[in-house]
Order: structure tokens, then sequence, then C-alpha cells
């Protein structure tokens, strides 16, 4: 690992288009009152490339700015800050990504995604067939362990928990880089705190810093919620499933009892509300990112975000089919695919837009230490 | 751009509107909701609609008890002490009391009309008591205010210039676009603003030195209504050189610099002119209250042009500017840089320097740290330019809007040269502003004018038309 602690970040043409952009907003300021970025913006005076990185991370790319900006194309200040934010956004992921060799998958990620999942997908299925007969695959597999007559239950949880032990330790790098590079410092408990909430509620997304929440503006100006209520969808809808993985691992190991379990059970209540949650969040994502402005729309970086919508509703959905299949000849094969879908976004996740997670609370950590810090 | 009447729009509209700006806009929605048919006319393109409106940020509000979006209280005398001060009492003061009283609607109004405004910020401002700053700024009011309207029926046509007002004995028969057509209509309410960006007509007040004014408005605000306008006979009001002009940095665009073109910086060190001689009281008193009079000032020096100096203390002591000071080690370097000759820079400072008085000063206060012995006195934060690097801004007099318009009565209605008002003709906004600002300028103002007499346009053409 080498050394994060002198960690100075590159300086790229979206780091200089920021600093010229911001040091026109900070002597604008006309839209401080719409999200976090502009109070922070306001506490700097200088735009190094660590302030680049963290004022492009907690922005949310709402748009709000763009359309009530006096400064955007045609006029000749050319200020685009949703865009450009962006793009530098899309950069630092790549160069917090460890190791580094594989942030290039950030650059290309709508592709390599679907190509990883792909084969990952031919992997599990092959591996199936291979361990099974055909016979077993195509039969009716009813009851306690009816899962792992398939494929066993060691090999089927345990290639998921070896990605993610590499999943948390490159997490865990890419967090040091981002703290150093960024040159952000912990704030205190109450900071912490005050981002739980803004990650909670998204309240950076929907213009509650503007005390009326009413969301937004979208092209056609008009003031919508849309974005922020389909993300709660999905993110909670993922910490739905996660604790139903979680319950599940806890129903094999303490209670000794295999999966399937009972349609009102624990794990499987958390994971279909969870589902169903995750289904809707992320086709509603996807809708409001197509009707996105198109003058703020970073091109370079859709690919990623689309790769990861749809991922994230397949492995939702697949396992919504499969718990409605898991009776019948076809569990095989739903499982099959599932799986595949499942071991392909573990695989992909710390190259994928899901570390932007990571990274907002990374930017709203530090910035809720540092608006406290300069309220003192 | 307007297509005629071949897709449904009436023969001829009950009400057309001149210009898309707050004043239009407010005119328009209050006729479209009384159940006038409405067109309004947009110069310029939609993406930089709403001429001057698109550069601001709040506006004035008399109100009685703390609200949702101003904290305390700003009472009608005290808003009406504002005004005669600014404007010493070259104002009409039955208008001037009628836009008071009528501010006191405008954030609820406009509220209720999808504008947003940021919550009152209890303490921290001044401008929070006597101003509502409207969230995303006037951009965004604008949005607001035309998705609201488009959603009352009102046809937006942009791209669309009017070149003329068609009067015969004081009525109005309608307008002629740039293009030659004509559109007719039964009232006409212009609110086409100043003509801030016609340098030509400009000059006619101020000389040459018009020509190196930088434009803060925008560009699409030619006067070319006003003028038709005042062609036809129409009573003018106001001095054709009285403007809202401030020191902006000479690299800003030539038009539509807007409020970040500014410069925070003059307080805090010494403005010298083309000849490297300083010529006014840098420290005269808090810059909100002074910065409107610094673009008269540098209008007047030799070429249009003055240069604020700094040390690497004083350019830490105001907001950042849009374009980075230029920048050197030691003051001849930096009169090199800016284009002023080293030595008698040099000479300016060093005379600054040895007049400041001892001990550090206080921004916060008129500190009364004057200089002594020089002519002009810096009355107020004289400290020595001694801390490099050394800073400097160039400054070109910024033109925001012009105050020469329209004379109008209380009803918004355009008065002809015999004082009587055109029966169908009606002004709002920038374009009539002069009525109530002679002279002078208090912060937000322009906007509460436009709101005020755009509403007061709307609802009096509509109540003639027995809608």
């Amino acid at each position: 690992m080498d050394d994060v602690s002198l960690l100075k970040l590159a300086s790229t043409p979206a780091h200089e288009e920021t600093a010229r952009i911001m040091q026109i907003c900070n002597a604008c300021r006309y839209c401080e009152g719409f999200c976090a970025v502009f109070p922070a913006m306001e506490r700097r005076r200088l735009f190094d490339v660590g302030d680049t990185a963290q004022l492009a991370n907690l922005c949310h790319h709402c748009g709000a700015c763009y359309h009530a900006c006096q400064y955007a194309p045609p006029h000749e200040f050319a200020v685009n800050v949703p865009l450009t934010l962006a793009e530098r956004r899309a950069e630092t992921w790549a160069e917090f990504a460890w190791p580094g060799p594989l942030s290039g998958l950030f650059a290309r990620n709508g592709l390599a995604l679907v190509m990883i999942i792909t084969v990952a997908l031919a992997l599990a299925v092959g591996l199936m067939l291979a361990m099974i007969s055909p016979q077993l695959f195509w039969g009716v597999h009813i009851g306690e362990g009816a899962f792992y007559v398939l494929m066993p239950h060691t090999v089927m949880a345990g290639i998921p928990m070896a990605i993610t032990a590499f999943t948390i330790v490159a997490f865990i790098v890419g967090w040091r880089r981002y703290w150093r590079g960024t040159g952000a410092r912990w704030g205190g408990w109450p900071a912490f705190a005050d981002a739980m909430s803004a990650t909670a509620t998204m309240r950076n997304l929907g213009g509650d810093n503007s005390g009326d929440g009413a969301g937004c503006p979208g092209p056609d100006d008009r003031n919508s919620l849309a974005r922020r209520h389909y993300h709660h969808a999905t993110f909670y809808g993922f910490m739905l499933c996660f604790a139903s993985t979680s319950t599940g691992t806890l129903y094999h190991y303490l209670l000794g009892r295999e999966a399937p379990y009972g349609y009102l059970e624990l794990p499987v209540v958390l994971g279909t509300v969870g589902g169903i949650m995750l289904c809707v969040g992320t086709a509603g994502l996807w809708r409001e990112k197509r009707r996105m402005e198109p003058a703020v729309r970073p091109l370079a970086k859709l690919g990623m975000d689309y790769a990861f919508i749809w991922i994230l509703f397949w492995v939702s959905a697949t396992g919504l089919v499969l718990l409605a299949l898991r009776e019948t000849s076809f569990m095989g094969l739903t499982l099959a695919i599932h799986l595949g879908l499942v071991y392909g976004f573990f695989l992909v996740l710390p190259y994928s837009k899901f570390v932007h997670g990571l990274y907002r609370f990374a930017a709203l950590l530090a910035d809720a230490g540092e608006a406290r810090r300069s309220a003192m | 751009m307007y297509t005629g009447n071949d897709n449904g729009y009436p023969e001829r509209w009950d009400v057309l509107v001149i210009g898309a700006g707050n004043a239009g806009l407010c005119a328009a929605i209050t006729a479209a909701e009384a159940g006038c048919s409405v067109l309004v006319l947009e110069a310029a393109p939609r993406d930089m609609r709403g001429g001057n409106t698109r550069h601001t940020r709040n506006l004035r509000a008399m109100h009685e008890e703390p609200t949702d979006v101003l904290t305390d209280a700003y009472s009608f005398e005290e808003y009406f002490e504002d005004l005669m001060r600014v404007t010493r009492g070259i104002t009409n003061k039955e208008l001037a009391g009628l836009t008071l009283e009528k501010s006191a609607e405008l954030t609820s109004w406009l509220g209720e009309r999808g504008v947003r405004f940021q919550p009152a910020l209890s303490g921290t401002l001044n401008l929070g008591r006597t101003n509502a700053f409207f969230l995303g700024g006037g951009r965004a009011l604008l949005n607001s205010l035309c998705r609201h309207a488009e959603g009352l029926g009102v046809v937006l046509h942009y791209d669309t210039e009017v070149a003329d007002i068609l009067i015969e004995d004081g009525f109005c028969e309608g307008v002629r676009l740039a293009g030659g057509e004509t559109v007719p209509a039964k009232k006409v309410i212009t609110t086409a603003g100043g003509f801030e960006a016609n340098l030509d007509w400009l000059a006619e007040g101020w000389g040459e030195a018009a020509k190196n004014f930088l434009v803060r408005g925008t560009p699409w605000n030619t006067g070319t209504v006003l003028k038709s306008l005042l062609d036809q006979g129409v009573k003018p009001v106001g001095a054709l050189d009285q403007c809202h002009a401030v020191a902006i940095d000479a690299r800003a665009p030539k038009y539509d610099g807007g409020i970040a073109s500014r410069i925070d910086g003059v307080p805090f060190g010494i403005v010298l002119n083309r000849d490297a001689e300083r010529f006014y009281d840098e420290g005269e008193d808090f810059w909100p209250k002074r910065y409107a009079i610094w673009g008269r000032l540098v209008a007047g020096q030799p070429d249009q042009i003055g240069y604020a100096i700094l040390d690497s203390v004083g350019v830490s002591r105001f907001m950042p500017s849009v374009f980075t000071p230029i920048r050197d080690d030691n003051i001849e370097g930096l009169a090199d840089q800016l284009g002023l000759d080293p030595a008698a820079a040099r000479t300016a400072v060093d005379q600054f320097n040895a007049a400041c008085p001892e001990g550090p000063i206080d921004q916060s206060v008129l500190d009364g740290k004057s200089t002594s012995g020089l002519s002009p006195e810096k009355t107020n934060w004289a400290a020595p330019i001694a801390v490099p690097p050394y800073y400097g801004f160039p400054l070109r007099p910024g033109i925001t809007f012009t105050y020469m318009g329209v004379e109008v009565n209380e009803s918004a209605q355009i008065l002809m040269a015999d004082g009587k008002p055109s029966a169908n003709l009606y002004a709002a906004g920038e374009i009539m502003a002069g009525n109530v600002l002679g002279q002078g300028y208090l912060a937000g103002i322009g906007m509460t004018i436009g709101a005020v007499f755009g509403r007061i346009a709307g609802a009096d053409a509509a109540r003639s038309l027995n809608r």
C-alpha cells in the first residue's frame, strides 16, 4: 500500500474547470440556499485539488443551481456546476480506487460491468451444471436445504464472502485516500450525527436546506422530490435486503436452520419488501435520470450510473422471481441467474457507482465538521 | 418568434406585455388570473429571458412583524425615510408611498405563485430584516413565474423584439415587431426596461466617456421601446445621466457581468487613476453604502479607469472576486503589470503609507483611522500598503440600470405630454422606476417597484376590460 498520508491529488482539466467555476460562484453566491456545496465553497477562497474533490463529492447532482444560474451558457462565463462537479467526482473515484490499475474500470465501467457480470453468470451456471446432474438442476426441490442440493452452502456463501473481504479492504483504502487527499478532519460525534442525518434524509437532494423541502427543479422548472423518493426506496430497500441476508446467516449458523425459509419468516419478509423497494426505486431512478436536463448530463459517467441502476434492479428482480419459482422445476435456472448477478454485483462493487455512497458520506462527514468549526 | 394569428391566437389580445422580467410576469399573471388573454413578448432568447431580473437577488418589503422570510419589522415610516435619504427627495411621494404600502403583500403573493425565498437568517445579515432573498436568485424567480404564467394560459414568445408602440391620439393600437409585423392588442403594458445597453444613448448624457462603460445588466435593454414612447410625446421622467453604476472589474464582460463582477476591496486599499493619483476618500463609509458612487467616480477620471491597490493583508478582508487580482512582490512590478507608471505609483503608495496612523484598523466599525496631510484623505481604515505580495484590480464604471423613463400615475398608466393618462398604455418596472427613484439606490427596491407596478398595471388593464 502506498503512503496515503502524503496523498496529493492530480490536477486535471476537470479540477481546473471546477476551480474556475467556483471562483465565479464564490463572487455571486446566489445559490447558497440550495445545498451544502455552496456554504462549503464560501468557507474557501482558493480551490486546490483536494477542495474541488470535496465539493464534487458533496454535490448530489440535482441540477437546481444550473437552472437558477445567471452565468450558465450561453453566458460567456459558461458556468455549469452540476456537470463540472459530476466530471470531477468521477475522476476522484478513479483516483481513490484500490488497487490503482483496477480504477480503469471507472472509465469504461458500464461496459466492464456488463462483461464481468456475463462471465460471472456463465461461470455460476457452468459450475452448477458441472457439479450436479441435469436431473437435479431441472428437478423440484422443496423443504429445508433445497437450494443447497444444487450448490453447497459453503460455496454459495463463500464466494461473496471472499469478495466482500476484498471489497472491505478496497473501501478502507479508498476512504483513507479520500480523507488525506481532501485534507478532511474528524469533526466529532455531533458532526457524525449531522452527516448521518443528511444521509438518511437526503436533505441536500430536494431543497431542505432552503427550508421548504419542495424539491429540485427539473428541465420543465417544476420542483420535484421524485429523485429523493426513488433514492430512499433504493437505499432503504438495499438496507432491508442486507438485513435479510444477515438474519438468514443467523438462522443458518445460530438456529441451524437452512434456507429456503417460509414466506412469513423474517429473512423472506425483509428480502421481499426490500427487493420490491429496490425494483421500484431503481426503475424510478432510471426514469428520472433519463428526464434529466441534457445540459447537466455527465456523458462520460452516465454509463456507470445506468449500469449500477441496471444491475441493482436485476439482482432484486431475479431474487423476487426466485422466490416465486423456488418450488418449481425452474428453481435451478433462476437460482443460477440470480447468483450470477449477485456475484457480479459484489465483484464490481468497489469500482462501480456504489462508491458514491462511500465518498458522499465521507464528504458529508468532513463538511459537517468543517461547518461546525467555522460556526464556532 | 411571434407567429401571428394563424395558430389559435386571438385576433386582438386583451393584454400584450412587453418584456418577461419580474414586472412583466407580475402584470401578465395578474391579468391572466382575471381572465384576460395575455401575450408576453420577450426580446431575449429563452435562456437569457427576463432582463435585469436575471441578475437580481432580493426585494425590499415593508412588514410590521417577522415573517417566514423576513426578520424583525420594517415599518412604512422607516422604509420611507430610507427612500427619502437615498433619493434626496427626488421622488413622486404618492407613487413612492404606494410602492411601499403594496410591498407588504409581495412575498406571499409571489410565494403562492411558486417563487421560493430563502428562510430569514435571524440576526446575521442586516439585509435579512429589510430584504427577502429569492432562493437561487432572480433567474429562479423567473423560472417559477414563467411556469406559473404558462399554466394560466399566458403565451410567451422569445427572440421577439418590439420596435414600435403604435399610438394614435393617446390610444395604443398595438405594437410593431422588429420584423415588421404588427400585433394588435386592447391593452399594452410595457415593462421593457431601461437603455443601459445602448452606449450611444448613454453618450448623450455622459459624452464619449460612455464608450468605456461596462454594462453589468442585460444586453437586451437597448431602450427601443422607451425611445418609441418618448418620440411620440409621452411624458419623460428622470435625468438622462442618472443610473446605477458601480466600480467593477475592468476585465468583466462588456455586457451582462452581473453581481459577480463587482469589487469589494476599495475600503481596504487605495484607488489610483490612470496617472497613479488618488482621487477620492476610499474609507468614507461602509462599502455597501458607498459602492454605488464609485461607478460615477471612476467615470469622472481620465479614460474612465481606476486601479485598486492592496497588500496581502488588505486583500483578505473582503469577499473573493471573480477575477484573480493582478499580483506582484513589489509595487513597481504591480504598477508595470497594471500599465501604471511605476515611479508614480511608488510615490503614491509611499505618500499614503507615510500619512497612515499607527495601530490596527477595525473593519467592523467606522474606526476613524484616518490619514493626515493627504488630499484627499482616507478617513477610515487607513492602513499602510506594506505587506507583499501586492494586489491590483483594474476598475471600470459598470452600469446596472438607467433611471430615465416614462411618467405614470397610481394606476401605472403612462402619462402623455399633456399630463393626461393614456387610456390603454401602461408601464411597470425599470422603464418607470425613475418615478420613485429620482437618484440614488436602495438595495432591492427595483424588484419591489417592478412587482408592485406590474400587478397594478395587470389589474387595471383587466378591470378596464371588465374582467
